[in-house]
């Protein structure tokens, strides 16, 4: 680790190589053209998955595909594992990494969107030292993350609260295993009465960066979840300001924002109801 | 990175060693160092499928890997799949019972992503099959008979572990 440290210092236009399934891909439509690359995946000390104290802790070089089928996180965040299988196809998880798809940061990108999704901090290492940045930091700008030049992201603390009991990610893309066009994530916790005590909400690309849907998150708190319940949320998720490409209006995101949002509440709060019912 | 290193792999069982050029992807060292051109080399950024083999038992797409990254590695390609004397593997076979191919372009990385579920020993249904086959485009056959064909050999595989 400290050599690929020292080497990303030292070397001129140096770029970190980690699963290659987005950097390769740039480099052979030479859209990207780096001198030299430092290849991560001789690194063992960051391929690991543990829970340490109310954490899970992730290497940033841990394969999509180890994620996808561990015990550890289908059991404390199968919220992940929903959002892991949308994410490209089984020979892309087999090499992609989750400090790839975090570092290249994809507007849509699923892991990136989970990460906000749960409150992830990343840990970032140079020869200064180390340092966290909290998942609402992370995306500074269009796949553009907060790392500074010098620095390799580390590994990504995920925090494992109660269990939520209903969890959904929904997507729209136009081809199984595309980049989405807008993505939903939703965990929900209810209460005795079987009433939504928590709620949390991510929109994916929609912006640069995923956008917690803070406000919906909070008026969700005491609701029974009834269709209008969820159609005051997919209408506050339809005002978050979207981006917009030659390909894709703004408005369309947007649609698809409460159209995503509507189904990923409903599917989340069903599943919440089964659980709530069974553990009764 | 157009400096040459040696790399070490064993490919279909067989030992290489090579000076290679960083930047080279593992499937046009396939192709163009070892003359092994079943894989082929369709849209050379991680969607088609068609250079799909396999590294250490798992599938991957040959043209998002760099050779030098298959250092000490088991690649297994379209070329070890047949018996030496030719006869052909199950799912093979399977391929030319049911017209699981046309061109035969994707063919071979159809073929990689199955053998990779093969080895894992378990029987798909057919919508886990489709999703697994989602990573390999093919534009000739509109993926019945591939469909048919990996069934057939993946269900005979459960049949014979079922079998007293």
């Amino acid at each position: 680790m400290e050599e690929a440290l020292r080497l990303l210092n030292e070397t001129e236009e140096a770029c970190v190589l980690a699963g290659g399934q987005s950097l390769v891909p740039l480099m052979n439509f030479r859209l990207a053209a780096p001198k030299n690359l430092i290849d991560l995946n001789l690194i063992p000390e960051l391929n690991h998955m543990a829970q340490v104290g109310q954490n899970i802790h992730i290497g940033a070089m841990t394969r999509q595909r180890s994620l996808e089928y561990s015990p550890l996180i289908r059991e404390h965040l199968p919220v992940l594992q929903s959002a892991l299988i949308q994410v490209g196809h089984r020979q892309t998880r087999n090499r992609g990494t989750i400090g790839g798809s975090l570092c290249h940061l994809d507007p849509s990108a699923e892991l990136v969107a989970i990460c906000a999704l749960t409150d992830a901090v990343m840990h970032s290492l140079s020869l200064q030292g180390r340092r966290q940045i909290p998942a609402s930091d992370w995306a500074i700008g269009l796949m553009t993350n907060a790392l500074q030049p010098g620095e390799i992201l580390e590994y990504i603390a995920i925090p494992i609260d109660a269990p939520s009991h209903g969890h959904a990610y929904i997507e729209y893309a136009r081809r199984h295993g595309d980049f989405a066009i807008v993505a939903v994530g939703t965990r929900l916790w209810l209460d005795h009465n079987e009433r939504i005590a928590k709620a949390s909400i991510v929109l994916s690309g929609i912006s640069a960066g995923p956008v917690r849907l803070k406000n919906a998150e909070v008026a969700l708190i005491g609701a029974t979840g009834s269709q209008s319940t969820w159609q005051a949320a997919a209408e506050l998720a339809q005002q978050t300001p979207a981006m917009q490409d030659e390909q894709i209006t703004a408005e369309y995101r947007q649609h698809l924002a409460r159209v995503l949002s509507y189904r990923s509440l409903e599917s989340a709060h069903q599943m919440a109801l089964r659980t709530k019912r069974a553990s009764a | 990175m157009n400096t040459n290193q040696t790399l070490s792999l064993t490919v279909n069982g067989v030992e290489y060693t090579r000076e290679v050029p960083a930047r080279m992807n593992l499937v046009d060292f396939l192709r163009n160092e070892l003359h092994l051109t079943g894989s082929h080399v369709g849209c050379e950024h991680g969607v088609c499928g068609a250079c799909t083999v396999l590294v250490d038992g798992l599938s991957v797409r040959g043209c998002l890997m760099f050779a030098l990254q298959a250092q000490d590695c088991h690649v297994t390609t379209i070329e070890g799949l047949a018996d030496k004397d030719g006869a052909l593997s199950p799912l093979q076979a399977a391929f030319h019972d049911q017209h699981g191919l046309q061109c035969g372009f994707c063919t071979p990385g159809m073929l990689m992503t199955l053998q990779e579920l093969l080895n894992e020993g378990i029987t798909p249904t057919e919508d886990e099959l489709r999703e697994r086959l989602s990573g390999n485009l093919c534009r000739c056959t509109g993926y019945e008979g591939i469909v048919k064909a990996a069934l057939q050999v993946l269900q005979s595989q459960s049949n014979a572990e079922s079998a007293p």
